[in-house]
């Protein structure tokens, strides 16, 4: 396992949401997606059932009080090297969907802040 | 100016649709759907589960093999007389659409009806055309190729053009002889319904099934189903390699269209003469705001000369100035609203980081407050940014009406910088030279590159990515063997035995 190679924060709502969902749903993950429709969202699975491989970069285990273990955030490598001037935060607003990360059911979704490294 | 009232077709409330009738969720559940041209509840839709699609899963294997056996003849009939039926009701079903989705009534009375209507007579057509092969290896022995349906399909459908989408995938699978289950968009559940009910009575029980819900309860369990033979899904990338992981597991083909980030090309000579041509090329320019900019190819990356740059840009944000922002199901209106709150509060982050990284807004660049019932709904204004092509405003999907605008010096630079991306699903050239167009449509990697033109989604032109804007190509005939077996019969006509044993 590669050390992780990026701080991502987590705002006291979103980490409000990952200890409701890992109480629900067991130890969890973040693949940071992109592209059309729901892309450019973090999604959020039970840890595993998105398979990462030589394509991907963790940049960051995130520690969240009352969540056991370190959570996971994902990206792919060809993405990440678009966004790595940026510094990430996971943000959560109402909302519906999308893709298959868990907490679209509860009426809300998490969203990527991001600011400039240096800022 | 027309304006129309609020729908009145929908129903409070809608259940899945499996084996040709209405039947309620498992586990008793529904989720409020919400119109995002007010941002109230409008109907509530049963929220599915694997129980659920199991159930769907029974119906579509119960139907398929008897639609898979169907004349030709007879399935493309019903596929023109669901064309029909859409024709006799073209205005409800885009008025029904504008108030699932908030986009402009102008553009589903155009664009996604009647372009839904003709895809079905399309395939109804090329399925009638639709021939095997055969190859005469020797005098002996003749290998015969036969089109099969796949059988049972998966379709999970987005919210961009949640009729239009349903159809992409409809007309071809059902056409070929397959039997559906497909699970509409979580954000735009209803307009599907309300297309069924004009034209249920037309499909045999079982060969369509829709099975409402998010992508995790319901996604998840159609996607990873050994029971489907094939999954096709439009979205984003994460969920895109998810859906290939799970057809992995079962050895399932996948089509996927997941998005780009299209350039459009405006070459020096666009501007030689104020005619009907440079007209025509500032509303290229400014289709970053169709459909609020929630199309996979959203001409989000303007690129233009940099001989007429300074020109050509202010004349590009006069037009998008004159874009009429306002009440979706108002006939004048151009830009309606954002399909969800998240949807708006994405755009919102990407209009903060755009201007953190430099760059800088020319017009719009705010959420747009337009008053009465319609504060709270979710409207941006159009916007351009100018900036480099380095800033990730450049590089991702924003999938609202935000356009981001730099320049090139030569053919190689506009061809340079157009790769200069992770997705390659759509392009624009705008040139007076055919030399140039035919030279810079050749050099982009991606899948259609307009040329002269854009938007224009016509059935009989292949519609579909490179790099990692997906698999497959939607939009003609060869959408079809994307849903076939091909079966070989290789038969030998002589009764001499080779002499082996």
């Amino acid at each position: 396992m590669a050390a992780p190679v990026a701080a991502v924060s987590v705002t006291p709502a979103a980490a409000g949401l990952i200890r409701s969902l890992r109480a629900a749903h067991g130890p969890l993950m973040f693949h940071q997606s992109g592209g059309c429709c729901d892309g450019s969202a973090p999604m959020c699975f039970p840890a595993g059932e998105f398979r990462t491989g030589a394509s991907d970069v963790l940049l960051a285990a995130l520690d969240i009080d009352g969540v056991p273990e370190p959570v996971e955030f994902w990206m792919s490598a060809a993405q990440w090297e678009l966004w790595r001037h940026t510094r990430l935060t996971i943000d959560v607003v109402p909302g519906r969907g999308s893709g298959f990360s868990l907490e679209a059911p509860e009426g809300v979704r998490f969203l990527i802040r991001s600011h400039l490294a240096d800022g | 100016m027309t304006r129309y009232s609020a729908p009145e077709v929908y129903q409070s409330r809608y259940d899945h649709f499996i084996g040709g009738e209405y039947v309620k969720p498992h586990h008793g559940r529904y989720f409020e759907n919400v119109t995002p041209v007010t941002g109230q509840p409008f109907c509530e839709v049963a929220r599915g589960t694997a129980e659920d699609v199991e159930r769907a899963l029974d119906a579509a294997h119960g139907a398929a093999d008897s639609w898979g056996r169907t004349p030709v003849a007879e399935r493309a009939l019903i596929l023109n007389r669901i064309a029909d039926r859409m024709e006799e009701h073209l205005e409800s079903l885009a008025v029904a659409e504008t108030w699932e989705n908030g986009k402009p009534v102008r553009e589903t009375l155009a664009a996604d009806i009647p372009l839904a209507i003709d895809h079905f007579r399309y395939f109804a057509g090329a399925i009638r055309a639709q021939e095997g092969s055969l190859g005469e290896l020797d005098d002996d022995t003749v290998a015969y190729h036969f089109h099969e349906p796949l059988g049972v399909v998966a379709q999970i459908i987005p919210w961009n053009f949640p009729i239009l989408m349903a159809t992409w995938k409809l007309a071809p699978a059902l056409a070929a002889g397959n039997a559906v289950v497909l699970k509409p968009a979580e954000q735009t559940p209803a307009s599907i319904h309300y297309w069924l009910s004009l034209v249920a009575d037309l499909l045999p029980p079982g060969v369509v099934n829709i099975v409402n819900g998010f992508g995790v309860e319901a996604g998840k369990p159609l996607a990873s189903s050994p029971r489907v033979a094939k999954v096709a899904f439009t979205g984003e990338t994460t969920t895109g390699r998810l859906i290939m992981q799970y057809a992995s597991e079962n050895i399932r083909p996948v089509t996927l269209e997941l998005g780009g980030k299209s350039p459009n090309i405006f070459f020096d000579d666009v501007s030689a003469a104020r005619d009907d041509f440079f007209d025509k090329a500032l509303e290229g320019f400014t289709m970053f705001a169709l459909n609020q900019g929630e199309v996979c190819t959203c001409p989000s990356r303007a690129l233009i000369q940099q001989g007429h740059y300074a020109d050509f840009l202010a004349a590009a944000v006069d037009r998008t100035k004159a874009v009429v922002q306002g009440h979706p199901l108002d006939t004048d209106t151009m830009i309606g609203a954002q399909a969800s709150n998240d949807q708006l509060e994405k755009i919102l982050s990407y209009l903060d980081i755009g201007r953190q990284e430099g760059a800088k807004v020319l017009t719009g660049g705010e959420r747009a407050d337009l008053g009465g019932e319609l504060s709270g709904g979710y409207y941006v204004q159009p916007t351009i940014f100018e900036g480099d092509n380095s800033m990730r405003i450049f590089q991702e999907e924003i999938f609202g009406p935000v356009v981001s605008v730099t320049s090139f010096a030569d053919l190689s630079d506009a061809v340079k910088i157009a790769n200069d991306t992770l997705y390659g699903l759509g392009a624009g050239v705008w040139t007076r030279d055919m030399n140039t167009a035919y030279r810079a449509g050749r050099a982009i990697q991606a899948g259609r590159v307009w040329t002269n033109c854009y938007h224009a989604y016509p059935a009989h032109a292949a519609f579909g990515g490179y790099k990692q804007s997906g698999i497959g190509r939607e939009n003609h005939k060869m959408m079809l063997e994307h849903y076939q077996q091909t079966k070989n019969l290789l038969v030998s006509y002589s009764p001499k035995k080779l002499g082996f044993f």
